[in-house]
């Protein structure tokens, strides 16, 4: 049976990405089952586009492995590297690096034709490719010729008619204009969905990972410092950088039953008891702002000051500093009454009921 | 506003505009002065004799050739200089370039003392095989490669500087090897600068003259080149140097022509 050191058992993805850069390291164990999407997100910076370029071979890896379909790929200590022409991992780029001296049938047909079909085989199947992704007319347009959005669906089509066992897509939507971004999206979902093999996405952007991915890998520093599916991560952030993104109010402190004692020595009531180490969380919607001590009800409450006022959506973000730094969504008219401005002193409460606190 | 514009523009220092008009007088007066005395009437005549149409075909055969050389062995240098990655780089790319400082002449000399009857590799070529190089078409062609290639390098490697080395990443992705990134993605992608260093090596080529004389002598038919030519018919046939000279005027301006609109193509 297969005894070859450069096999495993794992199907799908299995990677422990570690890159040295002396300032910088990345270490990264990162999994992938057949037909699963899995985002990595994180700030710029993280890591993630070095994770990226090391699954496609086009950054060496310091330590660690990457393994596809029971093939090791890279085992720096096995001193096995296989070239990413061999590698079989299609990329779709951030800026999709179309080939500007070619069309966008011979783009596509670039894979194929590698793979050894004929001319006229490949451009078959580009054409196919076209189809697939809507573009069928623009086959004869050179990149320069094709909107953004047209080129990031061209870029999606050649590296899937390349037949890769692994799809990387590093930051596939971020160069797209707000409206081509949400049909771009959809369509890449549609297409990640039919996918046979495991893909990675690379991303800042919450929402495009929320919506493409199956599971989520927050990476921070080069780690990952949080990881599950989307609801576990947005409902639960772990670090600031999520809890920002997904708009929580984020504290750690050490729970006490139904209390959180956070650093500060303020104390927040929860709804859940627990006990130790623990992150407490709650939405700026969850923040109720009064001109004066508000009474009775089993509330947290605290005086703040308002720092900034800008709007957000619909109503207005209020950022408030104080023995418990937090953000308050408040309605215009609210916002009028209270007279809310920079510099300004206000009572803050939260109803015990729309904390969330959850183990660190 | 534009008039305000116009007028600003219009405000040339004197103290560049002096010498700019004299500099330019000194470039445009000797092409002028070729064509007021050009024996125009003569002209076809001119055109058509023997002598002047072997000069012709073998200028134009030698510097095609060398060019063709240079592409066949300069590109290669060229990538070796821009991505190579190999101690003594810069020291290469100092000697490859020497021949564009160098006096043809002494390229010439330097040329007939390796390919020579008792140089290196000229005494190897004529025991094994008995080749003699020197005073031969091969002389003129191995001299315009000699003075030319570089030129060829030097616009190929500043193109091969210039990729963007992402697209050879994404062909890899696409399971292209090295040769294929290099023949299918780089090479297309840098052409325009592959292309005006081909021109600027064929210019240079069909323009040389002290290596080619020095080196391969100057016999009708054999080695004797358009310059060559011009130059020999200055001591007899004023006329015929002046035809001769026009010749040469007319490809530069062709080529100059050429090679400006794929600047501001690319540009």
């Amino acid at each position: 049976m297969s005894t070859s050191p450069h096999r495993t058992t794992t199907p799908g993805l299995d990677a422990h990405l570690v890159v040295d850069r002396g300032s910088f390291r990345l270490d990264l164990r990162l999994t992938a089952a057949p037909g699963e999407t899995v985002a990595l997100l994180g700030p710029n910076g993280a890591g993630k586009t070095t994770a990226l370029r090391a699954l496609a071979g086009l950054e060496a890896l310091s330590d660690g492995h990457i393994a596809l379909d029971g093939v090791v790929l890279d085992r720096p200590r096995g001193g096995r590297r296989v070239p990413p022409e061999h590698r079989r991992i299609g990329v779709v780029f951030q800026d999709y690096l179309l080939f500007p001296h070619l069309n966008a049938i011979d783009n596509i047909a670039f894979g194929p034709r590698r793979r050894g079909l004929g001319r006229a085989e490949a451009r078959d199947l580009a054409a196919q490719w076209l189809d697939r992704v809507g573009l069928g007319d623009f086959g004869k347009r050179r990149p320069g010729q094709l909107s953004g959005g047209q080129a990031q669906r061209v870029a999606l089509a050649r590296a899937l008619a390349a037949e890769p066992s692994l799809l990387l897509l590093d930051e596939p939507l971020a160069a797209l204009d707000a409206r081509t971004r949400l049909d771009t999206r959809v369509e890449l979902h549609r297409h990640l969905a039919g996918l046979a093999g495991p893909a990675v996405l690379v991303t800042h952007d919450p929402v495009d990972a929320l919506m493409l991915a199956d599971r989520l890998v927050v990476v921070e520093d080069g780690r990952a410092v949080q990881e599950g599916d989307g609801e576990s991560v947005t409902a639960r952030p772990r670090t600031d950088y999520i809890a920002r993104l997904v708009g929580l109010n984020l504290y750690r402190g050490t729970a006490s039953g139904r209390t959180v004692r956070l650093a500060s020595g303020e104390a927040l009531t929860t709804a859940e008891a627990l006990e130790g180490d623990s992150f407490a969380a709650f939405p700026p919607s969850a923040v109720a702002l009064f001109r004066t001590e508000p009474d009775g009800s089993p509330r947290n409450t605290w005086r703040a000051v308002v720092t900034g006022v800008h709007r957000h959506g619909d109503h207005l973000r209020v950022q408030l500093d104080g023995p418990i730094r937090a953000a308050a969504d408040v309605t215009p008219a609210a916002a009028a009454q209270l007279g809310l401005e920079p510099g300004q002193e206000v009572w803050a409460a939260v109803k015990a009921a729309e904390i969330r606190a959850y183990p660190a | 506003m534009p008039a305000k514009r116009t007028r600003q523009r219009r405000r040339v220092p004197a103290a560049l505009l002096a010498p700019a008009v004299v500099g330019l007088a000194f470039l445009i007066l000797p092409l002028a002065g070729l064509l007021a005395r050009a024996p125009w009437t003569e002209l076809p005549a001119r055109l058509t004799e023997p002598a002047m149409l072997d000069a012709l075909r073998l200028s134009l055969a030698t510097a095609t050739t060398a060019t063709a050389l240079s592409l066949l062995f300069g590109v290669p240098i060229a990538w070796l200089l821009a991505r190579g990655d190999f101690p003594g780089r810069s020291v290469l790319r100092a000697l490859v370039t020497v021949p564009l400082v160098l006096p043809p002449v002494v390229g010439g000399v330097a040329l007939l003392l390796v390919f020579g009857r008792s140089g290196i590799v000229g005494s190897w070529l004529h025991e094994r095989f008995d080749v003699t190089i020197p005073f031969s078409t091969t002389a003129v062609v191995l001299a315009m490669t000699f003075v030319s290639m570089p030129f060829l390098i030097v616009s190929v490697e500043g193109a091969l500087r210039g990729a963007d080395l992402r697209f050879e990443e994404a062909a890899a992705t696409l399971g292209a090897g090295r040769w294929t990134v290099f023949t299918h993605v780089t090479l297309p992608m840098i052409a325009p600068g592959v292309l005006a260093g081909a021109v600027l090596c064929w210019a240079r080529a069909l323009g040389e003259f002290g290596a080619t004389i020095t080196f391969a002598g100057n016999f009708p038919g054999r080695t004797q080149t358009m310059p060559l030519a011009v130059y020999l018919a200055l001591q007899s046939d004023l006329e015929a140097a002046i035809v001769l000279s026009l010749i040469l005027l007319a490809v530069s301006v062709v080529v100059l022509a050429s090679l400006r609109e794929r600047w501001t193509a690319v540009a």
